[in-house]
């Protein structure tokens, strides 16, 4: 690229070389080490993942209008909670903000060229579709049937499934987060601009740091969990199955030391991405930045150790299940924190109303009620009659649907004149979040009430008196259809015909917003240097010191 | 599909108003909380609406007083639900000394069940009204549970060990009994139902099954059948111990180590003999895996519970070779 031209011209001359017309082709794009790039591409194949996982999901809520099982075989419809649970949570929800929102902007935001290990970067995105590929190639030839959570000895010497091709697909998916993990650490450590103290990065990085932190440590617990899965199916090792000996307590330890820290895998970078959303559309510092950055590392070193909350009437100690409850209570306090100072962030703000803010708001008052119910299923004497509900199923719903899509689309929406130069329509991008969080609500609201009432998860079919209830959801469900499709058009559209957005469409500071839109393949024309603080609404925090007009 | 649309679930043991109770604190919580925060942004937001597009907001001091208010109030309360709700599932999962044991067996996709007279039925239990219940689980196959919400009670029933539930029920009537944990194809045809009857009518009841034998008698006679009476004989312990007051004491193993003759202790001695050698014997009896099913295992362990001390009480006899 010609960077001396690029500079002599007006930023939004069609000239103007950026990612993404710096070189064409499917092999420039297949081959590509830039992380932008490379953000993107997880995009597409996470879209598809996600598709799959909607659709079975459509599929389940198909089944339930009804109470009696008739619509699939209850073989079918094993198979369809199983992969809507597999896909969405290992390739969709844990990849979904780091790997394209994360992978996009961490180096951008911290003024730097590039990731720590563009190659591996690279390579974690062929991993995920490998990963991917395989436990696809299990569902087209009839799936697996043992609920994403794999509880052994049903899976390691009962269920007829593809449980270890899928296993195989999720091991080698989980090398992509590691390898995405380490690429984010070094990056962090390593690369940041002149001046950008690790007190100057913006919260989204913060996040995204105790995210990483997580995939590295988490990540081969469960690697090595679906080894021994593998190994007790394929050759009756004695390890969870006591018909060889061994104890089916143990592998739900293992898995839920991995999954439970996995839910913050996926709700810490969504937390980064509403404090940039409340921070740019209030137009001010994020409240307590030191508290919302140092929460996030309070909830990855808590999450490693409230595991057996999810096992409470599995079979462990009572002294076991009060040390866990009040761990789980105590990691409750740092989401606390950061709810509360982003609605102080809003005090004296100058609030704009542009629809990434309202996925942001959508998503405190989602994952408020998320995180409360999470307490209620923390509090032992709830759990006792809720877990393994509809109320649990209706709690991590709110969490990870209320709280990680809201937050991935909210980014998304906030983003999006960044990644493709371009805007998409106010109108549509507002109705859409609208019937999102109506539809949300309609879908998972009534599940909390089924929960209470006693319906257990996983029925394919359920006594009469839960019908109303059920059929509300399903009607939601039909709602949020209707708020997912949405923005695939009008993105769709935006990216021909959307009107030019310009460097800094919402007014935000942060060193992205200083750079052209699309940016340009090395990130900035002349490298930055950080000179005040995140969030410095009304003072100049970077200067460009061998290009000053460039602000001008 | 509108005739029949509760809101809440009977409540109809002992332990249900408990659970109902802390539940309700939790909700009144959870309600307070989400409402605070909807009704604090929704009015911040509009409040502070920006009204010039170049309007930026004020940026406040880090207020540290302000961020301990908010993290320790909630910690407060915190603690409060954390206290409360380990008491209530203390309460609901130990069983009372006086409770009547039953016993319950999940296998892929049935409950059967055995009263302590010896009565069985496959997917209903029949209860007295009014009585502690305690019903003892494990699993032929799989990982079930128990759960029956009209009285909150839940359990998780896991092959090669038991494990317990109790209630009291206090309102006559059927009530659900689900399996809770996903346990295959019929998952969702594992459900059954739990009959609460006046303690007269359940006795009549029970009288109609016909002369059943009660499990430690069915055990005795399978104990002959099997021939364990062989080994473990009352007059001699020259090649197996004595089993007269075994159950509830502790046992000294070959290893040096010490372990209470519980029911879990029983089973594994039945299935995997080596597992735990008694002191002073050679490890030369054969495995029974594959040939007792889990519902003779219980009956044996009911026989050799009939054996312990006569007063029935758990008054630990000491096992052979046992130091002071």
């Amino acid at each position: 690229m010609s960077s001396e031209a690029a500079v002599a011209e007006a930023p939004h001359n069609t000239h103007r070389v950026h990612y993404l017309n710096a070189n064409y082709g499917v092999r420039s794009w297949l081959l590509t080490k830039d992380h932008k790039r490379i953000g993107i591409l997880y995009a597409i194949s996470m879209t598809f993942f996600f598709a799959i996982g909607g659709i079975m999901a459509a599929l389940i809520r198909l089944e339930l209008a009804t109470p009696a099982g008739d619509l699939v075989q209850p073989d079918t419809y094993n198979r369809l909670f199983t992969m809507h649970g597999i896909m969405m949570v290992f390739f969709f929800l844990i990849p979904s903000v780091p790997a394209t929102l994360g992978n996009f902007l961490i180096p951008l935001m911290i003024g730097a060229k590039d990731l720590a290990f563009p190659k591996l970067n690279l390579a974690s995105w062929y991993i995920f579709n490998i990963g991917g590929a395989i436990t696809l190639y299990a569902l087209l030839h009839g799936g697996v049937d043992t609920g994403w959570t794999f509880y052994a000895p049903y899976s390691t010497s009962f269920s007829n499934t593809w449980v270890v091709v899928t296993g195989v697909g999720i091991f080698i998916t989980g090398f992509a987060s590691i390898l995405t993990g380490l690429n984010f650490i070094v990056t962090i450590h390593r690369m940041r601009a002149p001046g950008m103290t690790w007190f100057r990065m913006p919260l989204f990085v913060w996040s995204h740091y105790a995210t990483s932190l997580i995939m590295i440590l988490g990540t081969p617990v469960v690697a090595i969990t679906i080894l021994m899965l593998a190994g007790e199916r394929l050759f009756h090792i004695g390890i969870f199955d006591p018909a060889y000996g061994g104890d089916p307590v143990l592998f739900q330890h293992l898995f839920w030391f991995y999954s439970h820290p996995a839910v913050y895998i996926m709700i810490l970078p969504s937390m980064g991405v509403v404090s940039e959303l409340v921070a740019a559309f209030a137009r001010k510092r994020v409240f307590g930045y030191g508290f919302v950055a140092f929460s996030s590392l309070a909830i990855a070193v808590l999450g490693f150790l409230v595991w057996a909350h999810h096992m409470f009437i599995a079979g462990v100690s009572v002294y076991a299940a009060l040390v866990f409850s009040i761990l789980t209570m105590l990691v409750a306090v740092p989401s606390a924190i950061k709810v509360f100072n982003w609605t102080a962030t809003l005090y004296k703000g100058s609030v704009s109303w542009e629809t990434p803010m309202l996925y942001a708001l959508g998503f405190i008052g989602l994952f408020t009620i998320g995180g409360l119910t999470g307490v209620m299923l923390g509090t032992l004497g709830i759990d006792l009659h809720v877990t393994d509900t509809y109320f649990v199923v209706a709690h991590f719903h709110y969490v990870m649907v209320g709280g990680v899509i809201m937050g991935y689309l909210g980014g998304l929406h906030y983003w999006w004149p960044k990644i493709t130069g371009r805007m998409y329509p106010v109108f549509w991008s507002k109705l859409a979040a609208l019937i999102v969080f109506i539809g949300f609500n309609l879908t998972f609201f009534p599940q909390f009430l089924l929960g209470y009432l006693g319906m257990p998860r996983r029925y394919h079919a359920y006594p009469p008196e839960f019908q109303v209830l059920n059929v509300m959801s399903s009607a939601g469900a039909t709602v949020l259809a209707v708020g997912y499709i949405l923005p695939l058009f009008y993105f769709a559209w935006s990216m021909r015909y959307g009107k030019p957005a310009g460097e800094n469409p919402w007014g935000a500071v942060g060193l992205e917003w200083e750079t052209s839109s699309p940016p340009p393949p090395e990130n900035f024309e002349v490298m930055p240097v950080v000179v005040g603080e995140a969030y410095d609404y009304g003072k100049k925090a970077y200067s460009f010191p061998k290009q000053e007009a460039k602000l001008g | 599909m509108w005739q029949n649309f509760p809101l809440f679930p009977d409540q109809a043991s002992t332990i249900a108003p408990k659970v109902d109770a802390i539940f309700f604190f939790g909700l009144g919580v959870a309600a307070f909380f989400s409402l605070l925060i909807a009704v604090l942004v929704i009015a911040l937001a509009v409040r502070y609406r920006r009204r010039r597009p170049d309007q930026i907001g004020e940026d406040e001091a880090p207020h540290d007083a302000l961020e301990i208010v908010w993290s320790v109030i909630p910690l407060l309360i915190l603690l409060v639900m954390f206290g409360w709700g380990a008491r209530v599932y203390f309460q609901a999962t130990r069983p009372p000394a006086n409770a009547v044991e039953y016993y319950g067996i999940g296998k892929q996709w049935m409950w059967k069940f055995q009263h302590p007279s010896g009565v069985r039925e496959i997917n209903e239990l029949h209860v007295p009204l009014g009585k502690p219940i305690k019903v003892k689980l494990t699993s032929e196959d799989v990982i079930h549970d128990f759960f029956v919400p009209a009285f909150r009670v839940k359990y998780d029933v896991i092959p090669g060990r038991y494990t317990t539930v109790w209630f009291q029920a206090t309102k006559v009537g059927t009530y659900h009994l689900f399996c809770d944990e996903y346990c295959g194809a019929e998952h969702s045809r594992m459900v059954g139902s739990i009959v609460v009857m006046d303690p007269k009518d359940y006795e009549q009841w029970l009288t109609r099954g016909g002369g059943a034998a009660a499990p430690a008698a069915s055990g005795e006679e399978l104990f002959s059948s099997l021939a364990c009476s062989t080994c473990h004989r009352t007059d001699s312990t020259v090649r197996a111990p004595l089993l007269v007051g075994l159950y509830g004491s502790q046992v000294q193993l070959a290893d040096g180590s010490t372990v209470k003759a519980d029911d879990d202790y029983v089973r594994e001695s039945i299935l995997n003999p080596q597992a735990k050698v008694v002191n002073g014997f050679q490890p030369i009896m054969p495995s029974y895996k594959g040939q007792v099913s889990e519902e003779q295992i219980l009956q044996l362990i009911n026989y050799i519970k009939s054996l312990a001390a006569p007063a029935g009480g758990a008054t630990p006899t000491p096992a052979p070779g046992k130091k002071g």
